[in-house]
């Protein structure tokens, strides 16, 4: 059967839960370390040695659901480096953060060379397209059960920052650093675990991209999602259900590229797979101002200020 | 207030001694690490050393690598003066490499000095530009300098990858998209009596310069007051917004020209070994410098070293390539760290040393 443009469309809407899952646990991870007044721009490096550590472990253990929490305890690790060594006086957090992002990204080069080749077990999809009989969009539909569990953690984050205690904490650490000590919150402690948590998240969207889809490892496996996350953040205004709708976007429009070559469009290619930087670098041109703060922001966090 | 060391020494010799110390328990970790994948630590230094400055060859190779890291560091070193963290020197550089190969297509008959002038100007112009939007997104829209800088690389190798595949590729150029060769007598040429070619020279003067301007100049004075307080310049009167810009191209014109010279002295076409990440490791230059042109010159030095290094480590310890990234993360790292040390070791009060 013929859809042809509708195929389009089609391949859009499953690449943006394709493409988007990464972005969803990235922007939760940042979200999170963000709400507790960090910023961590070394995802980047988390998310490519979540990649790496999820698919060696799959491969070595023959169990790809043990490597996605394997990544997710390497992005732990080094969400708590980042996060310890900003513990410190006059220590930045955004340097550190492109520290990590070096160190994070040769480190999974460095460990991860023997990989390269070999092919690990893949993470299992669900069919929900079944009942259709429209191969596009089967393919769309092919859903991986880290989609699902991705908006789980959603809902549950913003469930948890709204209604619990710790999430009170997080906030108020976040919101004034001040405020938090004069109260006896132990600053330093609940930033680290949020930024840790944070690190879990991403690494787990890290180890999507290496056992899902592209469902390989390489050293060019990651491109940049790691970093947009932080701007998807704040497009979300720092709310978990709002990193969901955005990063359903960004995977709409980092599918756009390959959608349009599958229906005889290939000139510009590079332009198209440019899309999502172009979109994150308007968004922020858009949202910032000088004369106002966002809303939504954690008044401590470095990148509004 | 000072009894032992006077204020003016004191501020050299600090950061000079923690510098060292960082860079020494960087090694440190390293040899743990190095150890730790099976590989004896000393030998691998032995290895390093020699790959970088063992022998005149190894010198040769670890300059070619310093000349484009001086000038990348500046792009993060300068707007640093300003209190800015703008890490697009990777996006300059690539920029400046593909607009110097594009206007040197443009002029196919002109004699090579010509060529050579033209090209390094819009080199420097387009890696100006190209930094100076993220200056300008800050000042103006509060877009986090950081951020941007970054997603500018990401869209200038994107822009890069398209023209050379598309408007301006050699047909030729199969298994490698690349623009047309911009002829060997518009090539840049050596150093007389060395077998360098003149990025190096480029690049020491361009740190020169830059210190000068700014420590020596009243525009420098200005960036640096604006830098501490953005504020308080403001109220002085100071045009931040323009000093932001001002700056922001000096340093994205550095970039630019490493891209330039990228094209005029190796590759001779634009293509994507533009991007070989001399941007960031710029950024590393930088701050291990802690924005000192002057200090990026050996910096980059013993960078260029370390990364000439990457082939021999590979081939005489099967250490992976990464092996140097590894290294220059924890080096990055530990010299972060090593902020929050300053101040605790000096005599001086301490709001005078930070």
């Amino acid at each position: 059967m013929d859809v042809g443009w509708w195929g389009v469309l089609i391949a859009v809407l499953g690449g943006a839960i394709r493409i988007g899952t990464p972005f969803l646990f990235v922007s939760l991870g940042e979200c999170l370390t963000e709400k507790s007044g960090r910023i961590n721009l070394g995802l980047e490096g988390t998310l490519v040695m979540g990649a790496m550590t999820g698919y060696a472990v799959s491969l070595h253990s023959g169990s790809p659901w043990l490597g996605v929490l394997c990544a997710g305890l390497a992005g732990m690790t080094l969400g708590a480096l980042h996060s310890w060594l900003c513990s410190f006086k006059r220590v930045n957090d955004i340097a550190v953060g492109i520290a990590m992002m070096l160190f994070g990204t040769g480190l999974a080069f460095f460990l991860g060379k023997p990989y390269i080749q070999p092919s690990a077990p893949r993470l299992p999809s669900i069919d929900l397209g079944a009942w259709s009989d429209i191969p596009q969009l089967q393919a769309a539909l092919q859903i991986n059960a880290l989609f699902l569990i991705g908006i789980v953690v959603a809902v549950v984050l913003a469930w948890m920052l709204k209604h619990t205690a710790w999430g009170l904490k997080v906030r108020v650490v976040g919101e004034s650093a001040d405020a938090a000590r004069a109260l006896g919150l132990p600053v330093h402690r609940i930033r680290i675990l949020s930024t840790a948590q944070g690190g879990f998240l991403a690494g787990i969207g890290g180890s999507y991209l290496s056992l899902y889809y592209p469902f390989n490892w390489s050293e060019g496996l990651s491109s940049g999602q790691g970093l947009m996350a932080v701007a998807l953040v704040i497009f979300a205004r720092w709310h978990p259900i709002g990193c969901l709708w955005v990063s359903l976007l960004w995977g709409g429009a980092a599918a756009l590229g390959p959608s349009l070559q599958s229906v005889g469009i290939t000139g510009g290619y590079y332009i198209f797979n440019a899309i999502p930087y172009i979109m994150t670098l308007a968004v922020m041109i858009i949202t910032c101002s000088p004369k106002r703060t966002l809303v939504g922001v954690p008044h401590d966090l470095t990148v509004s200020r | 207030m000072s009894k032992g060391i006077p204020h003016a020494l004191n501020k050299v010799v600090e950061p000079f001694l923690i510098i060292v110390g960082s860079l020494s328990i960087s090694m440190m970790l390293f040899g743990a690490f190095v150890a730790a994948a099976g590989a004896n630590p000393f030998e691998v230094y032995q290895t390093m050393y020699r790959a970088a400055f063992g022998t005149s060859f190894s010198w040769q190779n670890t300059l070619i690598r310093a000349a484009p890291l001086m000038l990348t560091a500046l792009c993060t070193a300068l707007p640093g003066y300003l209190g800015l963290i703008i890490i697009g020197g990777e996006g300059a550089v690539v920029m400046g490499g593909l607009f110097a190969a594009i206007v040197a297509l443009t002029m196919p008959n002109a004699p090579p000095m010509v060529v050579l002038t033209t090209m390094a100007l819009a080199g420097m112009a387009a890696g100006a530009i190209w930094l100076a939007i993220g200056g300008a997104l800050r000042h103006y829209r509060a877009v986090n300098e950081t951020i941007s800088s970054l997603l500018l690389n990401y869209i200038a190798i994107a822009l890069l990858n398209h023209l050379v595949t598309s408007t301006f590729r050699d047909s030729e150029s199969l298994n490698h998209p690349s623009t047309h060769h911009i002829g060997e007598a518009n090539m840049i040429g050596l150093i007389p009596g060395t077998d360098l070619h003149w990025g190096l020279v480029f690049g020491i003067v361009a740190c020169v310069l830059s210190w000068f301007l700014m420590h020596h100049t009243v525009f420098g004075f200005a960036s640096q007051i604006a830098g501490g307080n953005v504020r308080a310049a403001q109220i002085a009167g100071l045009p931040v917004g323009r000093l932001i810009l001002i700056v922001c191209c000096v340093a994205g014109a550095a970039g630019g020209l490493a891209g330039m010279v990228e094209v005029a002295a190796i590759h001779g076409r634009a293509n994507d070994t533009l991007n070989a990440n001399y941007g960031y490791a710029g950024i590393l230059v930088a701050f291990v410098a802690r924005n000192n042109p002057l200090a990026i010159i050996p910096v980059a030095v013993l960078l260029g070293g370390i990364r000439a290094s990457s082939g021999l480590l590979q081939r005489a310890h099967e250490l992976p390539d990464a092996t140097v990234l590894v290294m220059q993360g924890i080096i990055f790292l530990v010299i972060l760290f090593s902020e929050t040390l300053y101040g605790r070791f000096s005599r001086m009060p301490k709001q005078g040393a930070v």
